[in-house]
C-alpha cells in the first residue's frame, strides 16, 4: 500500500514537472525570447559603450515611432517596427552600404522581453543577410522601465 | 483525469511564479494623488472625447496599441467591466499609441470593443509622465485625480477590485 502510494506521488510530481517544464518552455514564434542568449545586451553594457570613447555600434530601434519620438536611446536611429514588411524594408535599405564587420544593436522596448514582436525579426534579417556582429539589447519590461527609469540618457525627437 | 487536474496545477503555478506577468501598481493615496491633465481627442467615429468632461464618473484609461499583446489579452476585459460597472459610473476610455490608425479600427471591431478609444502620441505620452512601454492603464476617481498607475501587464482580478473600490455603493 505504502510503496503504491510511493509511486502514485512519483509520478504526480514526474507529472508536476512536466507541466512547470511545459509552462516555462512555451514561447510563441517571433518574439525577442528566440534570440540567443549570447547575442543580448544588457542596459548597463550599451550605456557604458555610449559612453567609453571606442567607436560606437549603430543602434537602431525598430519599434514604434511614437515610442522613439517620445524617447529614444541618444545616436539611434528609427528604422519601423520589425514584425511590418515596411519596417523590415527600411531596415534592408538603411544597412545596404554598412559593411556586415559593423557591430549592430537593434532595440524596442514597446512591451515585456517575452512578447515584443519587433526585434527578433529584424535580428534575424539582419544574420540572414550575412550581418555578424548584431546584437540585441536586452529590455525585460520595456524601455521606459529598463532604461528611463534607470536614469540612462535619452534623446527626444518627433 | 487526475493527469489533467494535475497538468493544470503544473501551470497554474508556473504563472504565479517569478517570471509571470509584472504588475506595477502605484497607489498614491487621495490626498497625494495628481489630477490627471485633461486632453481631448477625436475617437475613431470622430467624436471629440474630453477627458475632464468624464468628471463625476470613475474612469479607466488606458494605453494599449494593436501590436501588445497583452494588451489586446485584457482588452476584452475592459469590454466586459464598462457594461457590468457602467450603470454604476465607470468609464473606460482606451488611448492607442499606434503609429496609423487603420489597424486600430480593424482591432476595434475585431474585438467588438464598446467604449471610446482615441489615437495617443508622445505630446499625450509625455503629459502622463511617459508611455514608453504598454500597456499602462491608469484609474481616475471622481474627482478626476489618478488612484492608481499599472505599467506593464496587470493582474486583472487587482485592477477589477481598485475599480470596485472607487466605484459608488456596494
Amino acid at each position: 500500500m505504502r510503496l503504491s502510494t510511493t509511486f502514485r506521488m512519483t509520478g504526480l510530481l514526474a507529472w508536476l514537472c512536466v507541466s512547470l517544464g511545459y509552462a516555462y518552455g512555451q514561447q510563441p514564434n517571433g518574439t525577442a525570447s528566440a534570440i540567443p542568449s549570447a547575442q543580448l545586451l544588457q542596459p548597463e553594457e550599451l550605456v557604458q559603450i555610449l559612453r567609453s570613447g571606442g567607436e560606437k555600434p549603430l543602434v537602431f530601434q525598430v519599434g514604434p515611432h511614437v515610442m522613439f519620438a517620445e524617447a529614444h536611446v541618444p545616436g539611434s536611429e528609427y528604422v519601423g517596427p520589425g514584425r511590418e514588411t515596411a519596417g523590415l524594408a527600411a531596415l534592408r535599405d538603411r544597412v545596404k552600404t554598412v559593411s556586415h564587420d559593423q557591430v549592430i544593436v537593434l532595440y524596442c522596448g514597446c512591451c515585456p522581453w517575452t512578447k515584443c514582436p519587433n526585434v527578433q525579426p529584424a535580428y534575424e534579417q539582419l544574420r540572414s543577410a550575412g550581418f555578424g556582429h548584431v546584437k540585441v539589447l536586452y529590455l525585460a519590461t520595456n524601455f521606459g522601465a529598463d532604461w528611463v527609469s534607470k536614469g540612462f540618457p535619452v534623446e527626444k525627437s518627433r | 483525469m487526475r493527469f489533467v487536474a494535475i497538468f493544470a496545477m503544473g501551470i497554474a503555478l508556473a504563472r504565479a511564479l517569478p517570471g509571470s506577468p509584472p504588475s506595477s501598481p502605484r497607489t498614491p493615496t487621495p490626498a497625494a494623488a495628481r489630477v490627471a491633465p485633461d486632453f481631448s481627442r477625436p475617437d475613431l467615429d470622430r467624436q471629440e472625447i474630453r477627458l475632464s468632461a468624464y468628471r463625476g464618473k470613475i474612469v479607466l484609461l488606458n494605453f494599449w496599441a494593436t501590436w501588445c499583446a497583452p494588451c489586446l489579452a485584457e482588452m476584452p476585459r475592459f469590454a466586459e467591466w464598462q457594461q457590468k460597472y457602467g450603470p454604476r459610473g465607470l468609464r473606460i476610455l482606451g488611448v492607442s499609441m499606434d503609429d496609423d490608425v487603420a489597424p486600430v479600427r480593424t482591432t476595434y471591431r475585431r474585438l467588438k470593443l464598446n467604449y471610446p478609444v482615441v489615437m495617443g502620441d508622445e505630446t499625450l505620452g509625455a503629459m502622463y509622465g511617459g508611455i514608453l512601454g504598454l500597456p499602462v492603464t491608469l484609474l481616475i476617481d471622481g474627482e478626476g485625480r489618478i488612484r492608481f498607475r499599472h505599467d506593464g501587464e496587470t493582474g486583472l482580478e487587482v485592477l477589477e477590485r481598485e475599480i470596485r473600490e472607487l466605484l459608488p455603493g456596494p
